[in-house]
């Protein structure tokens, strides 16, 4: 038989001599012959890739393309818009870093999976205790598809083709949602509701609770708007405000979803994140993705299973409610053990430090000549100043000094940023961002 | 502190975990009070009963690096430890999506040369690397056949077929995309049949979904007279990518005539799992198809990396860019391996399974006996005869400190054990496996008794099913009233 390769890879346990003994067991003279129902002519393909390199030197090679990033260890940062930057304690790490939990699958073995599903029926009850939400399942890929989701199961709760997403909900949530509600042939609607009534025709109104501007909604009114045409009322709510602010289960939310992220995992360009779904216990028997559930064996020792599994796709195939199987379940630990770490008070504490330090931001800001906030209303870490200049240039001025200002709205509002302040930027990261903001 | 115990159990007043600053500027007036919430009731602990709550729960758990994994399908390879602290990099880790591109152009070039290397691995024209797991994948797959047949004009084509032996997930986006769904049986050698496929495929066809090799672990021979009888009846030819590790290195899905292809990053490139995630399930197209891709792509302008967004986009499907920390993983292992590693991957996936094959096809009931890829699909059926089902064997190897295989799935096998034990295991650890599986099948004739009441010395034992699904109990609840008991 041939030799693979010249040097042994370490992932291939296997040597010549087991290859060889293998291929006597089963009869053939060689690995090709194994690979004979594969029609001769695909068999000899190129393949056109780098040559292989050792462990040492592609760790130089990505630690070099790494440090092509203005990486935020070294930058301040106040871009928020749907990833924020927020104190990871190191419990969170260590703890997903136990590779009897990461290297795991889908706990389709309950008997050796206790670590996984009894996490995960940790991480429903913190998430239903932070949201005051009746139940949670075990997570969704992020919350934007969460959002989608929860539009899906409104309109098949309330048996009606339409979704109404409220014009101030992040943009890009509103863009998944249209190719989710799509896909199943169903319309969206963008609504201003100031003075409006709902289209008795919707299934649901999707409210952002603070809204993507960063400020909050008078939430119990459309709340009441939806009720009033029997639609549910989905919230999209930052998980961290409610440390400090009203819970989407106090103001009569019927589904709340939000982005799992700011909860104990970093920012890693995008993903992977969470999607935080929770509902009233009415709709648990169609709620999309995993459910973990407490029960006995046959000894009566609790334990924990994956339940309700007729409603997912590995059982109920086409009448699955949903196609999810792999989520997110190692963030779902993430979470759940980020909220552990801080508990009550620490989770106060960190929504406190946030709006306090974004409050002081944005007066400094809105002092400045020129400069001015575009709303009124109260909010949390996020806030939208209009500037005297284009902001990609005031960004462009930031980025020399090593810092990176807020999203560029200006397609939106004129002149307008979106800038977040966690407990992440210290006064004197605020104090020199509004200093050269002066200066500009 | 026993598994026992949850959270509530060991919270106490008073307690946290990590150390926060203080404020250090002075404080704004809090908003009006109907904004602010009431109560918060959040178990308090210290670190160190944090930390030993959740390491004795890991120690219940079995992963990849605990033994032998051999889960039909879902491809459980070792997962280099490397890998892990690249994707932690600060330069990787702590960035955000949002930040200027000129200061991100290293994400910019990994994602870029990892759409490439996936292109090329699967003989396609370009990758998205946006889905975020397979099933998210075989979405936006679906969607792209959608939009390539009305950006043609044709809107009779609204069903999509697939195979009696297809994944779950697969008819499941097929609804999720609007379509209705043909069941396109096997033939007795596990093969697609092709007169059920050619009564099929008619104008109504958007899209045949085959995945290759098909879930019994087989490879397909007449591939070439499937995909051309697809298209020369105007439909497109996808595939569920799963089963990538058969043929890696060896094949190219574009030559065997597919359009797209969905892969599992998670799976084939040595991601982890994660218990259930994050995975990562980017879709691969030919040239006819690249506009239609969701968006935002990699690209490369002079010398440039920027992201762009397809002409005929089927839209954003996520809200950034996909699992990007995954993708640092998969990129790690396919520069690692090059060509030749990726070809010597699947030369051992494919020997592997042959082996447990040809050793284990005297004991247990093999229905589709020929030359398997990565994995073996046997059945419980002689077992049964005796009363033991499938689900008693998975539970006998878990005394023997093994990980079943998949169990009744594919669903057209009788008792299916759906063994896959990738290239990551060596002869050593298969013979054990294999002398379990035999020890198994001898019990199974002269103790059945011990299987019927398998598991025996797991954390816990069968766990009554039937009762948590009756009365749902999905969470604990704490309030102040229970604080002050």
């Amino acid at each position: 038989m041939e030799v693979m390769s010249k040097m042994p890879s370490p992932y291939l346990p296997n040597t010549d001599a087991d290859r060889s003994a293998m291929l006597r067991e089963i009869g053939v003279s060689s690995i090709d012959e194994l690979f004979q129902d594969i029609p001769e002519r695909f068999r000899h393909t190129h393949f056109n890739l780098p040559q292989p390199l050792s462990e040492l030197e592609i760790k130089k090679e990505l630690s070099k393309l790494a440090s092509r990033n203005a990486s935020l260890d070294n930058y301040t940062c106040f871009l928020g818009a749907g990833s924020y930057r927020h104190f990871i304690p190191s419990t969170v790490d260590h703890i997903t870093g136990r590779s009897e939990l990461y290297t795991a699958y889908t706990p389709y073995q309950a008997e050796v999976s206790q670590g996984t599903l009894q996490t995960v029926y940790e991480y429903q009850s913190l998430v239903c205790q932070l949201t005051g939400m009746e139940v949670s399942n075990a997570g969704m890929y992020d919350g934007s598809t969460a959002a989608a989701e929860a539009a899906i199961l409104a309109c098949m709760i309330t048996k009606r083709g339409k979704v109404a997403v409220l014009n101030t909900v992040t943009p890009t949530y509103c863009e998944v949602i249209d190719t989710y509600v799509g896909g199943r042939n169903l319309s969206v609607e963008t609504v201003e509701l100031n003075s409006n009534h709902l289209s008795s025709d919707c299934a649901c109104l999707i409210v952002q609770q603070p809204n993507f501007f960063g400020y909050f909604e008078e939430v119990k009114a459309y709340v009441q708007k939806a009720h009033d045409i029997g639609a549910l009322l989905i919230a999209i709510v930052d998980p961290i405000s409610l440390g400090l602010f009203k819970p989407p289960g106090d103001y009569g939310a019927d589904i709340a979803v939000a982005e799992g992220q700011p909860l104990g995992i970093p920012t890693s360009f995008g993903g992977p994140y969470l999607g935080i779904f929770t509902c009233r216990k009415e709709y648990l028997r169609q709620m999309p993705g995993r459910i973990i559930g407490k029960t006995v064996d046959v000894d009566g020792k609790p334990g924990y299973v994956m339940t309700l599994v007729t409603r997912e796709q590995y059982i109920r195939r086409e009448r699955a409610l949903s196609n999810i199987c792999t989520s997110e379940a190692l963030m779902a630990l993430a979470a759940a053990v980020y909220l552990a770490t801080l508990g009550k008070r620490g989770l106060k504490q960190v929504a406190e430090l946030c709006y306090h330090k974004a409050h002081y931001a944005a007066d400094a800001i809105g002092k400045l000549k020129g400069y001015s906030l575009a709303f009124q209303q109260p909010f949390f870490k996020e806030f939208v100043i209009r500037c005297p200049m284009a902001p990609s240039q005031i960004n462009e001025a930031l980025l020399k000094n090593s810092i990176i200002g807020g999203l560029d709205i200006s397609h939106m509002i004129d002149n307008a940023m979106l800038l977040c302040v966690t407990e992440v930027n210290t006064k004197q990261d605020i104090d020199r961002l509004v200093e050269i903001l002066g200066t500009l | 502190m026993s598994h026992h115990y949850l959270l509530p159990d060991i919270s106490q007043p008073g307690k946290i975990g990590c150390s926060l600053p203080q404020l250090d500027v002075s404080p704004a007036e809090l908003p009006p009070q109907e904004l602010l919430r009431q109560e918060l009731e959040l178990p308090e602990v210290s670190e160190v009963e944090l930390v030993r709550y959740f390491t004795a729960l890991s120690k219940l758990n079995y992963g990849v690096d605990t033994g032998f994994y051999p889960l039909g399908s879902c491809t459980m390879k070792y997962n280099p430890k490397w890998h892990e602290d690249m994707a932690k990099l600060p330069g990787f880790a702590s960035i955000h999506p949002y930040q200027p591109e000129e200061s991100v152009q290293g994400s910019l070039q990994l994602m870029f040369e990892l759409q490439e290397y996936l292109a090329e691995l699967t003989g396609m024209n370009t990758t998205s690397l946006a889905p975020i797991a397979g099933a998210h994948g075989e979405f936006a797959g679906l969607l792209i056949v959608k939009a390539y047949h009305r950006d043609r004009g044709d809107k009779a084509r609204k069903k999509i077929l697939l195979t009696d032996s297809s994944h779950g997930t697969n008819p499941a986006s097929v609804v999720m995309c609007g379509f209705d769904i043909g069941v396109v049986a096997s033939d007795s050698e596990g093969n697609v049949d092709m007169k059920s496929l050619d009564s099929m495929m008619n104008e109504e066809v958007a899209a045949l979904t085959l995945t290759m090799p098909t879930t019994l672990g087989l490879f397909d021979p007449q591939i070439a007279d499937i995909s051309q009888l697809v298209h020369e009846r105007g439909g497109l030819l996808g595939a569920d990518g799963a089963n990538l590790n058969a043929f890696l290195g060896h094949v190219k899905f574009g030559e065997l005539g597919y359009d797209y292809v969905q892969l599992n990053l998670h799976k084939t490139f040595s991601t982890p799992h994660g218990g259930g995630g994050p995975g990562s399930g980017p879709v691969c197209v030919t040239e006819n198809l690249v506009d239609f891709l969701p968006s935002p792509l990699a690209a490369k302008d002079n010398g440039k990396y920027t992201f762009t967004s397809p002409a005929k986009s089927i839209g954003r499907i996520g809200n950034f860019y996909g699992n990007f920390s995954v993708m640092v993983k998969a990129y790690a292992y396919i520069r690692s391996l090059g060509a030749e590693g990726l070809k010597a991957v699947s030369e051992d996936a494919v020997l592997n399974a042959n082996y447990l094959k040809e050793k284990l096809k005297a004991y247990y009931y093999l229905p589709y006996d020929r030359t398997c890829m990565h994995e073996v699909v046997f059945s419980g059926k002689w077992q049964k005869a005796k009363g033991v089902h499938t689900l008693d064997i998975a539970k006998r190897l878990l005394d023997y400190g093994l990980h079943p295989p998949t169990v009744y799935f594919p669903l057209i096998v009788d008792e299916a054990l759906m063994t896959e034990p990738t290239e990551t295991e060596g002869k050593q650890t298969l013979d054990a496996y294999i002398d379990a599986m035999k020890e198994i099948a001898r019990e199974a004739d002269e103790n059945p008794e011990i299987l019927h009441t398998a598991p025996h010395n797991t954390p816990v034992r069968r766990l009554d099913e039937v009762r948590a699904a009756r009365n749902p109990d999905l969470r604990w609840e704490m309030n102040s009233q229970r604080r002050k008991e």
